[in-house]
């Protein structure tokens, strides 16, 4: 189960992805997990632009409590690297305010089920200044935060909120798998000009966690994507990834759920063709319907709730441009409309039943 | 009943919620007795090398300059040249006919929406003459007077009110919502006092940068309930940004007088102590103390002293906006009983009382600034009025969500020119 993208279309995958992302080929690599990843992410940055900035709950001397930003501020110094206040509207708006006047800051908000009290300063500000000034003054912020469950975090530390910002204009969502695009998509979003949301799957943090909860966890030091190249590459924003080519099925996911696809899809030995959504907004369309219309079949999966939620869109989206290649229903697999649990955490968690029982009813007539 | 009789504690008193209520409503005598206005000049000066915890008790005062008789008076008195009282006083005197101007202009169907500062024109005007052209503003949608203080061309405004095709925003946002960033004035928000933590962000921006430019922020004393003021407020004083916040105590949000923001149980300007901020409590309608208390900020926001909070104790003379009646919920009488009187009345006063202005060239210029505003009207009109056809390409719409156009904005932009198509009827009538 390790090797979860070592399957068809895998390697392919890999060495388009080096090809068209802005690193050469001569690049050193080194084993990196996804924090360790995100970290050189900001250090590349705040060494590449002495406008780029660090800040949010825990981040400075301590590193934060995931130690994404460990050693920024022993190298960086304390203006470019330092702790907050623990008030996240304040944390955003002081980013937008810091934006106006040329700085490139990158705040953390430290959970994103904390991201609510800064709503405003996102939605009606940092997304919408560009707009409203006519390009006099833009947000070019980019919003880390640790997102989605299956640490037993209960319902304040597990929640994903991502289908609140894709619903609001003038916002990018990106969401990464592996510490490979972690990196690249995190150099991406902070070179932008735009605020953008960087959701990072805590759980696969430390490993691609494949939703079997029950078996021994894997880390990134075996994963193809776990060899990252140490100096600075991007990855652009609203391109998708196939995972994992195939024919039978097309399965959009990202973040957390796209390892578990994977592993599901091989314990089934189903021929699907799982794309990581990488970026919501932008969202990559032309990869998606050209694989649903080969393959007939759409299933989503996501972790959020379900009423609503981005998987909603995607149905919509997949039925509007394939709707004559369908063979079947779309599938949508997500969690429960209830409040992230603590204890049965894995009774709302779309794991592996749930995925592959929407894979018996999705392929039931193929 | 059971409930009652069971209860351990039903012997005693009920509980009562208080309601705050004003002490005027419509119909009602107006009696501003009790509102304290101490002499000018009363207050002390600290120096602004002072630290915040030694003059708290100067949040509670009233830091006022102007006296009765138009004499400036004791240690807050700027002592400013005539001549830059005269621009002072030619610059309220501007806002207040452009105001009445732009007023008459949605009245007449011009425009959709307007909001004048009658009353409260030394806030913004004052201010804008104490810190340096440089200095990043972050206002509230009443100060205006910024902009024209600062010497920003009015028809480039009327542009904005009017939404026509030389509004540097494009019709993007509601008229007076300015953002002229050429003249240090951050767009305008329509949320409330979320410029508070971006002027802290700017300035400690500014700080970091080792820049000297200070940031200064603006919002009504109704809106210090926002969550957003006392986030600012918090990382303002920890990392002792360079910024002067500015409450305009107006007494009105809206219907909502300055009870359902707390002014009942204390001072606006109070709200620095619990921060450690330098607080003053300032009459708002004395262009000398605010010019004085402005300066004074500035001063220790330059020195690395830090944030300043600063009251305006005014009035809002006119309704909250042109969609407003102020007549439904307050007594006509207020605006003529407010014991601070009138901004502009004030400095003229002092101005003649010191030999240096009178009436019939006060008139002169009032009538000078009412033809400049008519002239700046007729100019903005050539580029077209609110509803009078689009003046913006259709397409523009879609310009500025995102730096660059995504695939689905670009869809959705063709669906609208197509529309437009399907209908047979182009939109962009020039009725």
């Amino acid at each position: 189960m390790s090797d979860v993208t070592a399957t068809r279309g895998s390697d392919a995958t890999e060495a388009a992805e080096a090809a068209s992302s802005s690193h050469a080929d001569t690049e050193p690599t080194t084993r990196m997990n996804m924090i360790q990843a995100i970290n050189s992410a900001m250090d590349i940055m705040m060494e590449r632009d002495p406008d780029v900035i660090v800040m949010g709950e825990d981040v400075g001397y301590f590193g934060g409590v995931f130690r994404a930003t460990a050693g920024l501020q022993a190298k960086h110094g304390k203006t470019r690297v330092f702790d907050t206040p623990i008030t996240e509207c304040g944390i955003i708006g002081v980013a937008v305010g810091m934006g106006a006047y040329g700085l490139r800051p990158v705040p953390e908000i430290q959970f994103a089920d904390y991201i609510y009290p800064a709503l405003d300063q996102l939605v009606s500000e940092a997304a919408r200044l560009r707009y409203r000034s006519a390009g006099e003054f833009t947000s070019p912020i980019t919003v880390r935060s640790p997102f989605g469950g299956g640490i037993f975090g209960g319902q304040t530390h597990s929640q994903s909120p991502e289908g609140l910002f894709t619903h609001m204009s003038g916002i990018k969502t990106v969401i990464p798998s592996t510490p490979y695009d972690a990196k690249g998509l995190l150099i991406a979003a902070i070179e932008d000009n735009d605020p953008t949301l960087f959701f990072e799957p805590k759980r696969i943090y430390n490993g691609p966690f494949d939703g079997y909860w029950d078996r021994p966890s894997q880390n990134w030091s075996k994963h193809p994507a776990g060899a990252v190249p140490t100096g600075y590459y991007k990855i652009e924003l609203g391109k998708a990834k196939i995972v994992r080519a195939g024919e039978a099925l097309t399965i959009l996911a990202y973040g957390t759920m796209v390892h578990v696809c994977t592993a599901v899809v091989a314990e089934a030995g189903i021929d699907a063709e799982i794309i990581d959504l990488r970026t919501l907004v932008p969202l990559d369309i032309e990869t998606i319907e050209a694989s649903v219309k080969k393959t007939g079949r759409c299933m989503i999966v996501h972790e959020a709730t379900r009423t609503s939620g981005f998987g909603a869109e995607l149905s919509a989206i997949v039925q509007e441009r394939c709707f004559y290649h369908l063979e079947a229903p779309i599938e949508r697999v997500t969690g429960f409309d209830t409040p992230y649990p603590h204890s049965l955490e894995w009774a709302y968690f779309p794991g592996p039943v749930r995925i592959g029982e929407a894979l018996k009813k999705i392929m039931k007539d193929a | 009943m059971t409930m009652a009789s069971e209860h351990p504690r039903a012997n005693l008193q009920p509980l009562t919620l208080h309601i705050p209520e004003p002490k005027f409503r419509p119909g009602d005598a107006v009696d501003f007795a009790e509102v304290d206005v101490p002499p000018a000049g009363e207050a002390r000066r600290p120096d602004t090398a002072d630290k915040a915890s030694d003059f708290i008790d100067l949040a509670y005062t009233l830091v006022r300059v102007l006296d009765d008789d138009g004499n400036a008076v004791g240690p807050w008195d700027p002592k400013l040249s005539p001549d830059v009282m005269r621009r002072m006083l030619r610059s309220m005197a501007l806002l207040r006919a452009f105001d009445e101007r732009m007023f008459r202009a949605q009245r007449q169907g011009k425009t959709s929406f307007y909001m004048k500062a009658l009353g409260e024109e030394a806030v913004a005007v004052a201010a804008a003459y104490a810190l340096d052209y440089e200095d990043m503003c972050f206002p509230s949608y009443r100060q205006q007077g910024l902009l024209i203080a600062r010497g920003w061309s009015l028809v480039d405004m009327m542009n904005q009110i009017y939404s026509n095709t030389a509004d540097r925003l494009g019709g993007k946002q509601l008229p007076i919502m300015y953002s002229v960033k050429e003249a240090g004035f951050f767009s305008i928000s329509g949320n409330l006092t979320t410029q508070y933590p971006q002027a802290v962000g700017w300035a400690m921006a500014s700080a970091a940068k080792g820049d000297t430019r200070i940031a200064a922020t603006w919002c009504g004393e109704g809106s210090t309930a926002e969550g957003d003021f006392h986030s600012a407020l918090t990382f303002a004083t920890v990392y002792r940004a360079p910024v002067i916040f500015n409450i305009v105590n107006n007494q009105w949000a809206i219907s909502s007088f300055s009870g359902f923001a707390g002014a009942e149980a204390t001072t606006f300007a109070a709200r620095a102590v619990g921060y450690g901020i330098a607080g003053l409590r300032v009459d708002g309608n004395d262009a000398l103390a605010v010019y004085a208390a402005t300066e004074w900020a500035a001063e220790r926001a330059r020195t690395n002293q830090g944030p300043t909070l600063i009251e305006h104790f005014t009035y809002r003379a006119e309704g909250h906006s042109t969609s407003d009646d102020p007549g439904q919920y307050r007594s006509e009488g207020e605006p003529n009983a407010w014991p601070l009187g009138d901004p502009i009345k004030r400095l003229k006063d002092h101005l003649i009382a010191i030999g240096e202005w009178d009436d019939d060239r006060h008139a002169a210029q009032d009538k000078e600034l009412a033809e400049q505003v008519k002239a700046a009207q007729k100019e903005a009109e050539k580029n077209g009025i609110l509803g009078h056809g689009l003046h913006q390409p259709l397409e523009s719409l879609f310009d500025g969500v995102f730096e660059e156009l995504p695939w689905h904005l670009k869809e959705q932009r063709q669906q609208m020119l197509d529309e437009e198509s399907a209908s047979g009827r182009p939109w962009d009538i020039k009725a």
